[in-house]
């Protein structure tokens, strides 16, 4: 029953971190390519680590709980390494897919 | 707007309490001794650490700050799906698009946990706050602030800024009242 739970929680996990992945791939330009790896991994490694956390919890003696850790400092690193990535990009003015919309909100840094 | 707490000995009470617990969850256990060395660690570090850290608002209240943590977890779980949904869906329906969000936060901190959440919920991800500002000098200004996101698919500009101010930012408000 236990390893059927920890299944489901891989299986889930890895089609999400799967979907971010065809995400950087799939999309036309680099600021639609960062949506995938911000949000649609967040959750996947989410059931991942909880997979792991039941695992190793009724395997080993005590329950585990350091993958929280895990997830908290994913949490916390997925939103600024965005940001990061998306700065630079806006300052080295990469071209945006013709489509997108408000361009002109973007103000010139120096 | 509070920048100072009531103890002095206590500077950031909950960098305390998340000290506390992720030392006990480093060390995957609850044993006295462990419990004894990361009260002694959550107390220490703050109260060594502060003088260098510039002085950062206080979370006036805590419950509505959990409540909102909660709101931003379930908010995270189906911006997953839904960030799913368009990559997997044709290229061609997606309309992507910058939006320029009028702030009322001024302090750094609060701006900074907003633009984190606007990034891990659906379909947005922060670029830039404005005005650009190299070296803040004084952070408690009211000048008029500016988040810049991108969006996936942007359908209606005026409804995504009224529930990124709703949804996000009103609790933040509350939560640092400032």
């Amino acid at each position: 029953m236990i390893e059927l739970i920890i299944s489901i929680l891989l299986l889930i996990g890895g089609a999400f971190v799967l979907v971010g992945s065809i995400g950087l791939v799939k999309m036309p330009d680099f600021f639609m390519r960062l949506h995938g790896p911000t949000k649609a991994t967040t959750l996947g490694m989410a059931s991942l680590l909880i997979a792991a956390m039941i695992f190793f919890s009724t395997k080993q003696a005590g329950v585990s709980v350091n993958e929280i850790l895990i997830s908290l400092f994913l949490l916390l690193t997925a939103p600024i390494s965005g940001y990061m990535m998306i700065k630079s990009a806006i300052h080295h003015k990469l071209d945006s897919i013709e489509r997108t919309k408000g361009t002109e909100n973007i103000e010139d840094d120096v | 707007m509070r920048l100072e707490t009531r103890f002095k000995w206590l500077p950031a009470p909950f960098l305390s309490l998340l000290l506390f617990f992720v030392w006990l969850l480093l060390n995957n256990s609850a044993s006295a001794g462990h419990i004894v060395l990361a009260i002694v660690l959550a107390i220490g570090i703050p109260l060594v650490t502060s003088p260098f850290a510039t002085k950062q608002p206080l979370i006036i209240k805590p419950g509505l700050a959990f409540r909102h943590l909660m709101l931003v977890l379930y908010d995270i779980i189906t911006a997953n799906v839904q960030v799913a949904v368009l990559i997997l869906g044709p290229n061609k329906k997606l309309t992507p698009g910058f939006v320029k969000v009028p702030l009322d936060l001024t302090h750094s901190m609060p701006i900074t946990i907003l633009a984190s959440t606007v990034s891990l919920t659906p379909g947005t991800v922060s670029a830039e706050v404005y005005p650009l500002r190299e070296c803040i000098i004084e952070d408690n200004d009211l000048e008029q602030r500016f988040l810049l996101i991108h969006v996936l698919d942007l359908k209606d500009e005026q409804a995504l800024i009224n529930t990124i101010k709703q949804r996000y930012e009103a609790p933040l408000k509350e939560i640092f009242q400032c």
